[in-house]
């Protein structure tokens, strides 16, 4: 069995990351990136599934620019087999990297493709569901649960109200969602390892078809702090005040 | 060409959308996917699917694909339900997207929320029809004569098999579309202790209870309740924070609310720099404190 993850590489969520001064851009010089969280939970249950049920294969895949290596590193570093660094420095929407991630997946052939819910930088959730549809595979997106019997997987997805519990034919679409696992602490056995693991570097297929364009970006309207009260009483009185309770 | 078709997962979704429907000023069409539809808010076309239930994304994407044929816009109140389906359909159509909408400059040009909502970017569309998912917070109702409404069949076939749905909601409001809710973070201790401080203050005050993703991750509370960035995007009148630090992916769901009250011993919390009252206090003194002088 074939398990294909696409990972992104974003600036690190922790960072506070400003639009240039011009607004045309966002200011990341001196940040940290990291592997989207959610595609990081992704490698490590397809290493999980690999532990479990044995004899999977496991491709991480990038489209981005060659800086995104590092993630690709660590990510076999995790436990995957092989990487595919999509090497572009174009700009790419959701749709256009599912265009991509749609390419690739013919000529992989994967029978589980494993993704992120949303990456964090755009937090644009589209692109597994898009892939999806090209693929016309089943998908079940906010995965906290995931088991795989033959061509089946078994998926306990978050909803709106509570949960539900998906069965999928294979080949299929599957998106992480934040308590699927946590992902492992990767000791330096793994990384010296990760070294000489194949790491395939490709053109895209295409050149990207944008539906959507940023033209400005500007920092979020902050609230200003309002008062401080100085005890549970004059706290009653301020909400009573101002009618809510 | 120019027209707009909402798509409403649950009745209530429609009212909350006819704001944001008026500023594209354009016609509207409504399809009611269950339920039934509440009267006068101004559609030209009303469609009722009569579903007992919406089928796997698979399915209903390729259901309301030809119900889609001749629109603009497409749009639905942001949710995890409408991003599994939405997006799907998006690429069914050959469209463009935008998630989470919490403005309207124009037709084509929208603003969203990115980086866990520290930064707005200015969205330019270049592809009809658009398919967006929308955040009513920003948009208020408006209200107009219906025409009288017709049925319309969605298919549901699906390779997917459901094989079972929980709901975890109790009996307490929709975290979404509470008025008051009150939140808890990670010092509180267990899922009894948060039940009892949480959700004693929450039952009084009739609201919802959230949470933070500390909360969540450490088992003291369900996935569902988890608020921010991640989780649910929440617009109440009354926000009660007890024992949350303020961290941007919390605050990225909670910036819409009306009235953030902060209750932390940590006078140096960040939720003190966007709270509107803030009380530096020990929470398992305060809030039971503050629900004895609700009831009386
Ligand atoms: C990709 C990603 C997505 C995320 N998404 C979300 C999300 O959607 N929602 C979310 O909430 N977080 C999210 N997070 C996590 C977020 O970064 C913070 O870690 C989290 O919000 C912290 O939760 P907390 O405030 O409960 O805990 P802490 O940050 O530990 O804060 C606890 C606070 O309680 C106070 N306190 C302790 N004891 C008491 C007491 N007895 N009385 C009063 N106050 C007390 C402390 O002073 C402290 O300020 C995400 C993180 C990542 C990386
Ligand atoms: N540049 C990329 N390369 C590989 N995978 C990507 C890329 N961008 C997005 N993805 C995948 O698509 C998911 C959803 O992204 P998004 O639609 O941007 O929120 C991510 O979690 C990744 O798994």
């Amino acid at each position: 069995m074939k398990i294909l993850v696409p990972i992104k590489r974003v600036v690190d969520p922790y960072a506070k990351v400003r639009p240039s001064a011009d607004g045309s851009g966002l200011d990341t010089a001196g940040l940290k990136f990291e592997i989207n969280p959610f595609d990081e939970i992704a490698i490590e249950e397809a290493v999980r599934l690999r532990e479990r049920n044995g004899d999977i294969e496991i491709i991480v895949l990038s489209i981005g620019t060659s800086e995104s290596e590092e993630q690709l590193r660590k990510a076999l570093a995790m436990g995957a087999d092989r990487a595919i660094l999509v090497e572009t420095s174009e700009v790419y929407d959701s749709p256009s990297i599912a265009d991509e991630l749609a390419a690739q997946v013919n000529e992989i052939r994967p029978d589980l493709i494993l993704m992120g819910k949303q990456a964090t930088d755009d937090d644009a959730n589209q692109a597994g569901q898009m892939l999806a549809a090209l693929l016309d595979y089943p998908q079940a997106t906010f995965a906290s649960k995931l088991t795989v019997q033959g061509s089946v997987a078994l998926v306990t997805r978050e909803t709106d109200s509570g949960e539900e519990c998906l069965e999928l034919p294979l080949p299929a679409v599957i998106t992480t969602d934040l308590r699927l696992n946590e992902p492992r602490y990767i000791a330096l056995p793994g990384i010296i390892k990760a070294r000489s693991k194949p790491l395939d570097r490709r053109p895209p297929t295409n050149a990207p078809k944008l539906r959507t364009r940023i033209t400005r970006y500007e920092l979020a309207p902050t609230r200003s702090a309002g008062v401080k009260v100085n005890s549970v009483d004059e706290l009653y009185q301020a909400l009573k005040s101002k009618g809510v309770v | 060409m120019a027209r707009t078709l909402i798509l409403a997962f649950e009745p209530s979704e429609a009212v909350s959308l006819t704001g944001f429907a008026a500023q594209l000023q354009q016609p509207f069409d409504v399809i009611f996917l269950t339920g039934q539809a509440p009267a006068d808010i101004g559609a030209e076309r009303v469609f009722v699917a009569n579903l007992d239930q919406v089928a796997p994304a698979d399915a209903t994407a390729k259901g309301v694909l030809s119900l889609c044929e001749g629109y603009s816009h497409i749009a639905s109140v942001s949710s995890m339900r409408s991003k599994d389906i939405l997006a799907r359909l998006a690429s069914l159509l050959g469209g463009a997207m935008v998630t989470d909408v919490v403005s309207v400059e124009s037709n084509t040009v929208y603003k969203r929320p990115i980086l866990a909502g520290s930064v707005i970017a200015t969205v330019e569309v270049l592809q009809t029809p658009v398919v967006l998912t929308v955040r009513p917070a920003g948009f208020s109702p408006v209200s107009g004569n219906d025409s009288a409404s017709e049925a319309v069949t969605i298919s549901s076939e699906s390779v997917v098999t459901v094989v079972s749905q929980t709901s975890r909601g109790g009996l307490r409001p929709d975290l979404t579309r509470a008025k008051v809710i009150v939140s808890g973070g990670r010092p509180l201790k267990d899922s009894e202790t948060f039940e009892r401080i949480v959700g004693g203050l929450a039952d009084r005050l009739g609201g919802a209870v959230g949470a933070t993703r500390a909360a969540v991750d450490a088992g003291i509370a369900g996935n569902e309740l988890q608020v921010g960035q991640t989780g649910k995007i929440v617009a109440p009148e009354l926000y009660i924070a007890a024992g949350i630090s303020g961290s941007t992916q919390h605050m990225a769901g909670i910036k819409d609310s009306k009235l953030i009250v902060a209750i932390n011993k940590d006078p140096d919390a960040p939720i003190f720099q966007v709270a509107d009252l803030g009380l530096v206090a020990d929470l398992y003194d305060a809030v039971p404190a503050l629900q004895a002088l609700i009831g009386s």
